[in-house]
């Protein structure tokens, strides 16, 4: 783990408002692992703006001691996305859950990921509305049991990752509430990315849909149920590291090494930087049954901004054109003088 | 220069091209125009063109038009053209009826075969006879004479053929004693990159210059008298780009960085197309992915310290209005540009109206009051997005600028200002003072009530703003009952004071102490004027008013309304304003007149309406 710099504490990105989530609630995991993330990466709380929509996950510009916009319901990537080209200098935060990043927010998500304009965005998945008490969001599974849909919901969900690779996405990593190591790691790593970066994070929502994720993050089986991908290190999960992934034909698959002839000589290395994001894909799908759920940075590819190549053009075209101001450009067109 | 016979001589003239959308009806109107405000007339034009990009060829649903008023005390573009240009039966059938009688029908009569007659749905092979147009029609080979000046130029018959609408300007030209100096540079820059279609386009210009000279026995020509206009650089805009340039200098006397977010929609869309292009000026114009987040871009370059804008029409202000509802609640400055179009739903995308006011005014949910303003021409686009701009930023408010189809497309002859003509815009930074002791984002300035602007990236100001309610002294979420009373007005008290502001309403026309008064506001300034002037002219007493700021109201209208027995409401809706005003001023007695055609006022319908109600 990278340390803390000397600059800046967690602290010193921690509002006073006293944070008012229920007790329990894996967002408080997350809002400490931020602070710890944003000292470790040094830039100062003023450089630094946090833009949120609606939903539970939404409050936590309040809570945080940099500029922050707390909006309307779905909009904070295209909100983000002004200010970003606007202010390219601030490092943006964009916070969302499930129902307010992929529902009502979903065309923004899509093309905030497309566009590649820089801000990090964390998903905060608990696969539930929360604020409005418990209905299904479009992450929840096919035939899940909420308030609006009594007999289980007739829809299959998002799943985020799949998306962010159709939106042609650079940057995807996932973390869970509770691994708060991984979390760290996972959102420095997003923001030092250039370009749109998106952190999905398990949440645990204790009042409307306690344990949603426990069959993955229960710590009895976590270990086998997740791999924590690292780039440029063997694909090995397990308790004693003892398993891997191997590619087999067109797919991925889960050996233990030194069974049925596998070597840790067969296990894959992670890639992340590799252009191509076949693989990336195949291993953001893992969905914790046949394959372990992968957590870490699972792709993080360099590719052109939208905020850096605005301002470049900009730069371009003024200084190819030499106007110094409204006047002098419309003079420069088709004009008469009258005497 | 060819010797002229039978020349009269007009104080202003209107001229209506019409053809197919294909025809270029819009760029030899657009020349036309050019070439007029070039030796000195005043302009105005009404750019009339189908929703379909192109409706089959020759039929009915695809005519295109454009009327152009040129000359002297020119304040429309006029109710009825003097001389109509028809390229095909279609465009005689649907324009026959904008022309005044005794005005000029030009027609190609090479597009008038059978075939042709068929597709326009003519019941007879005598079209003229049909329409019982009883007004002198000149007959011209356009299409032939086209093909025959440019035998020898080697382009396909296709390209041939799109030069016709220059053969048809060269004719005006002539008709009208225009030089063709100017027409040939405007064609050059147009084609500047194309120097094969520019050639044929001088030569068919040049043809039908000579053909009109050749046939002058049988039409009379006009010579349209000039204006002695104020000295200066001029040009020729139309309302959407001289509300781009507004903001822009607005950006300029501010010394905030312009961003757009936008959404291609008609008829705002060259507002966008403009901003894009003046990246050679600094702006920051972003195509969005939607109407929404056109206007959450805004809010967001806004809340990061630049003057943000987003333009659309009716239907896309609606999509906006949640987005306008937190502006206002974050206390951020913010342009939104509405060119009204006809409703609702997608109504009527190409024609103009004025039935978004209450939309801008009240289409919102909760208490959310914003600054209202509207340009009354072409050129006062420019002044009121920069007023807009001007209030949004000082006062740290939403306003919406309701501009329309007619004037954001129509266009007038313009004197470029000096930039030193235009008030420095103040933004309204946290004093020092405040900044360095325990600064809140709800404190304000006390004479406006105007909260004060932390541009972030500054040290010492991280503050948060959002949508929920706050507390007003000390900026911390609150539910409180009373509290909220309080915020809600306060933010309407401090829109109300941006009536402090503004310019007081004066008597733009007519015998200020008259029994009535006309009051109109926004894009139909032009013909509310001509009509007050024509009244007046004939013996009939009437005083005129126009409105650009709506919402605050400039602070004398309620004086200013009460000195008339009855005041007259004109607007293109079912009477938005005069509810607005009624609501404001119950003891006026406002009458009304409305037209809901997607159309423009005649300044006959006007002068009727004032006769009518004058005579109950």
């Amino acid at each position: 783990m990278e340390h803390i710099t000397d600059t800046f504490t967690p602290a010193d990105y921690k509002s006073d408002q006293s944070v008012r989530w229920c007790p329990g609630c894996g967002d408080h995991a997350i809002l400490n692992t931020l602070h710890k993330a944003m000292a470790t990466l040094g830039v100062p709380p003023h450089m630094t703006a946090v833009i949120s929509g609606i939903g539970c996950s939404s409050r936590l510009p309040y809570y945080m001691n940099t500029y922050g916009f707390h909006t309307i319901h779905g909009r904070a990537a295209a909100i983000a996305t002004g200010f970003k080209v606007a202010n390219p200098e601030m490092t943006v935060w964009q916070i969302s859950g499930d129902g307010d990043g992929l529902a009502i927010g979903g065309n923004h998500f899509i093309h905030a990921v497309r566009r590649n304009i820089d801000i990090n965005i964390i998903l905060f998945n608990n696969k539930i509305y929360g604020l409005t008490k418990g209905q299904y969001s479009p992450t929840s599974d096919r035939g899940f049991v909420s308030k609006s849909s009594p007999y289980g919901t007739t829809e299959d969900p998002f799943i985020p990752a799949e998306l962010v690779f159709g939106a042609r996405g650079n940057f995807f990593g996932r973390s869970i509430d509770v691994e708060l190591a991984t979390s760290q790691e996972v959102l420095v790593a997003a923001a030092r990315h250039k370009g749109a970066s998106v952190t999905e994070i398990l949440q645990n929502c204790v009042i409307f849909n306690n344990g949603i994720h426990n069959a993955i993050t229960d710590r009895e089986f976590r270990a086998d149920r997740t791999i924590h991908l690292r780039h440029g290190e063997k694909m090995v999960f397990g308790k004693n590291s003892e398993k891997g992934l191997v590619q087999d034909g067109f797919l991925l698959k889960a050996v233990e090494i030194g069974k049925d002839g596998y070597t840790i000589d067969d296990v894959l290395v992670h890639d992340a930087h590799c252009q191509s994001n076949f693989l990336h894909q195949q291993l953001a799908m893992m969905d914790g049954k046949e394959l372990p759920l992968a957590i870490g940075v699972i792709r993080d590819v360099e590719a052109p901004t939208y905020n850096d190549e605005v301002s470049a053009q900009v730069e371009s075209v003024r200084a190819r054109k030499g106007f110094d101001s409204l006047r002098s450009m419309i003079l420069a067109g088709e004009t008469w003088e009258v005497k | 220069m060819n010797e002229k016979a039978n020349v009269k001589v007009l104080d202003k003239v209107v001229v209506r091209f019409s053809g197919d959308s294909g025809d270029g009806m819009q760029l030899a109107g657009n020349i036309f125009t050019n070439v007029s405000a070039g030796v000195g007339n005043q302009v105005s034009t009404f750019p009339d063109y189908p929703a379909e990009i192109r409706a089959p060829q020759g039929s009915l649903g695809g005519v295109s038009g454009f009327q152009v008023s040129a000359g002297k005390n020119v304040h429309t573009p006029g109710d009825s053209a003097d001389v109509l240009v028809a390229m095909n039966p279609a465009a005689l059938k649907q324009n026959v009826k904008f022309l005044r009688k005794g005005g000029v029908i030009i027609v190609d009569i090479d597009s008038f075969k059978e075939a042709d007659l068929k597709k326009a749905l003519y019941k007879t092979m005598n079209p003229f006879e049909e329409l019982g147009i009883t007004d002198t029609v000149v007959e011209v080979p356009v299409t032939s004479m086209t093909k025959a000046a440019l035998a020898e130029s080697g382009l396909d018959n296709k390209a041939v053929l799109k030069c016709r609408n220059i053969f048809t300007l060269g004719l005006i030209c002539w008709l009208f004693d225009r030089p063709l100096e100017g027409a040939l540079r405007h064609l050059h820059g147009k084609f500047a990159k194309k120097p094969a279609i520019y050639e044929a386009n001088a030569k068919v210009l040049e043809a039908g210059y000579n053909y009109g000279a050749n046939i002058h026995a049988s039409v009379p020509t006009y010579r349209i008298d000039t204006e002695d206009p104020r000295p200066g650089v001029y040009t020729d805009i139309n309302g959407n780009t001289a509300t781009a340039w507004g903001l822009i200098m607005a950006s300029e006397k501010s010394g905030r960085p312009l961003f757009l977010g936008s959404y291609p929609i008609t008829p705002a869309t060259d507002i966008l197309h403009e901003l894009a292009k003046r990246k050679d000026l600094g702006v920051k114009a972003c195509q969005m992915e939607d109407e929404i987040a056109g206007v959450c871009s805004a809010i967001g370059a806004s809340f990061a310290g630049s003057l943000a804008a987003t333009s659309t029409s009716g239907p896309g202000l609606a999509l906006k209005s949640e987005g306008i509802g937190l502006a206002v609640m974050a206390e951020l400055p913010l342009v939104v540009i509405d060119v009204q179009r006809g409703g609702p739903s997608t109504g009527l995308p190409t024609k103009t109206e004025q039935t978004d006011l209450m939309q801008a005014l009240y289409g919102r949910n909760g208490e959310s009051p914003v600054a209202v303003v509207a340009p009354c021409s072409p050129t006062d686009c420019f002044t009121m997005a920069f007023e807009a701009s001007r209030i949004a930023i000082e006062h740290m408010t939403p306003v919406i600028l309701l501009s329309d189809a007619f004037i954001g497309n129509g266009s007038s002859a313009w004197r470029i200002p000096e930039a030193s003509e235009y008030p420095e815009i103040k933004p309204r930074f946290v004093p020092e003072n405040l900044a360095n002791s325990n600064w809140q984002p709800v404190m304000r300035d006390e004479q406006t009530k105007a909260r004060y602007w932390a541009v972030p990236g500054t040290p010492g100001l991280a503050h948060r703003l959002g949508g929920l309610e706050r507390d007003a002294a000390s900026g911390a979420l609150s539910n409180d009952p009373v509290n909220h009373e309080k915020m809600v007005l306060l933010r309407k008290e401090k829109v109300a004071r941006i009536a402090d502001d503004i310019p007081a309403l004066e008597i733009a026309c007519g015998c200020a102490d008259a029994d009535t008064l006309l009051v109109g506001w926004g894009g139909t300034y032009g013909h509310l004027y001509t009509a007050a002037q024509q009244l007046n002219d004939e013996g009939k007493p009437v005083a005129f008013a126009h409105f650009r700021y709506i919402n605050p109201l400039p602070a004398n209208t309620g004086d200013l309304l009460r000195r008339y027995k009855r005041v007259i409401v004109a607007e293109l809706n079912t009477g938005q304003f005069a509810d607005y005003l009624q609501a404001k001023f119950p003891d006026v007695d406002i009458r009304r007149i409305n037209k809901i055609q997607g159309q423009p006022f005649l300044v006959q319908e006007i002068v009727e309406g004032v006769n009518k109600i004058n005579e109950e």
